[in-house]
């Protein structure tokens, strides 16, 4: 497992604090609203809506930080920060690389929760 | 303890964060209720009493810092404790919050122990503030509660047309030497929740209790449509619950009570007067004089209720009284016309 990925750290006290159980519920709840959430922000970008976007990257920011997902949340802060691009297909590499570490966050948070 | 009955809504529109922050929050005790975004955060807390809201700030519909300015702008819901939970960027955007009444901010993902520590000092300065009010309430009416809530405190006085009705028992002295301390406190009790009721039932507020006495207003602080119809309405079930209160009375041994009551109407100077560490709110003016003179002439008069002419002239005619013609009152220059209003007929006509 890639340690880099998930901060052993913040997911330990995060059980700690709210229990085992309570966690492995989170980490499904938060796989299945994962995809959702980046078709929000893929749909946002489409439509050039701004407002959108940023509340997507938000929420994926807030998510990524709360399981310990610190690369995430930096690149989802990254383009919360920013903000859309007045040209889209400079956001377009940005965004591949933030769903291939939500992939990756995903899996590792499903490992960490299978045990 | 107070902290197991509270109830906190989450106002999240992620389900993660939601989830999240309701099991800490039930971890510590409390009731959870949750809300996706700020309209139906609103919604909830204008149908639903809560001791504390826990606001995200980027939430589609309507976001935090509109939940906050409409919280802020309306009275019933302006003192229900918000603590923000966010992750939002910027120290403006935090600043904003506070400036829009929030209590306090804790940045998500949000550590348990403040939150804990901040959640509890929220229900705290809520329940110390709850309890400030009920006292308050105890020893002001609620209107001038809510009229200090609206308006603040000053000092000084505004001139309005009032109703002012002053009733006491009669012949209270002579049946306070005749029972111990305990029974005529108690009798007093019973006697003035009969009364209050038959008062505010009416619109009125009671203003100033004396030991028997009592001074209610109609139209002040809070304006009322018909105030001297509302005064002598609420004069006539006074003396009708104090009919009842009698037959309960005689029914243990005890003796009846009678009242008298006057009632005047016309300008009143009401507002606080007293300083600035001690005031009340109270009613001056010839009109508060009159009252007092037409309820003491019952006893002369011998008859329970009197009203002077103004108050007459505002009922039309709904309620039967006679004229006793003009009785010259002290501090008045010219003699004044005063009615009975007869309480006897009182249930064929309310």
């Amino acid at each position: 497992m890639d340690e880099s990925v998930i901060d052993r750290a913040v997911y330990a006290e995060l059980q700690d604090t709210t229990g085992a159980e309570f966690v492995a519920e989170l980490v499904d709840t938060f796989i299945e609203e994962g995809p959702g959430m980046l078709a929000e922000l893929r749909a946002a970008r489409a439509e050039g809506n701004a407002e959108r976007f940023r509340r997507a990257v938000h929420s994926l920011k807030s998510n990524g930080r709360a399981f310990g997902a610190v690369k995430l949340a930096a690149l989802a802060r990254e383009f919360e920060l920013k903000g859309l691009d007045a040209d889209p297909t400079r956001d377009v590499a940005g965004l591949a690389a933030l769903e291939a570490e939500y992939a990756r966050a995903a899996a590792e948070l499903k490992a960490l929760r299978n045990g | 303890m107070a902290e197991d009955t509270s109830r906190v809504l989450i106002a999240d529109d992620n389900k993660v964060n939601r989830l999240l922050l309701s099991r800490s929050v039930e971890l510590l005790g409390h009731g959870v209720s949750l809300a996706e975004n700020g309209r139906i955060t609103l919604e909830r807390l204008r149908t639903e009493p809560f001791d504390l809201l826990l606001l995200d700030i980027e939430m589609p519909e309507l976001d935090g810092f509109a939940v906050l300015e409409q919280l802020k702008a309306d009275p019933r819901l302006r003192e229900v404790p918000v603590i923000v939970t966010s992750s939002v960027e910027g120290v403006d955007n935090i600043v904003r919050c506070i400036n829009l009444g929030a209590e306090d901010y804790l940045r998500k993902p949000v550590n348990q122990v403040l939150l804990k520590a901040r959640i509890g000092a929220s229900l705290e300065k809520k329940r110390l503030r709850d309890q400030q009010k009920a006292l308050v309430r105890r020893f002001v009416t609620s209107e001038v509660a809510e009229d200090l809530l609206q308006s603040g405190f000053a000092l000084g006085g505004k001139r309005l047309c009032a109703s002012v009705l002053i009733s006491d028992i009669r012949g209270f002295t002579a049946l306070v030497e005749s029972q111990g301390p305990e029974e005529t406190i108690d009798l007093l009790n019973n006697y003035h929740m009969l009364m209050f009721d038959a008062i505010g039932s009416h619109g009125g507020m009671v203003n100033q209790i004396i030991g028997d006495g009592l001074v209610a207003l109609f139209g002040a602080p809070l304006s009322l449509d018909d105030y001297a119809g509302s005064a002598v309405a609420a004069g006539l079930e006074m003396l009708d619950l104090i009919e009842q209160f009698n037959h309960e009375r005689s029914a243990v041994n005890k003796s009846a009570i009678r009242i008298g009551i006057g009632v005047a109407t016309g300008d009143v100077v009401a507002g606080y007067i007293g300083t600035q560490q001690r005031a009340t709110y109270t009613c001056i003016g010839d009109t508060v004089n009159l009252a007092a003179r037409l309820e003491a002439h019952t006893k002369v008069a011998g008859c329970g209720f009197l009203i002077d002419d103004a108050t007459q002239r505002a009922l039309g005619g709904s309620v039967p009284i006679q004229s006793l013609g003009e009785v010259p009152f002290k501090g008045k220059a010219a003699a004044v016309e005063i009615f009975s209003v007869m309480a006897g007929q009182l249930h064929r006509q309310t």
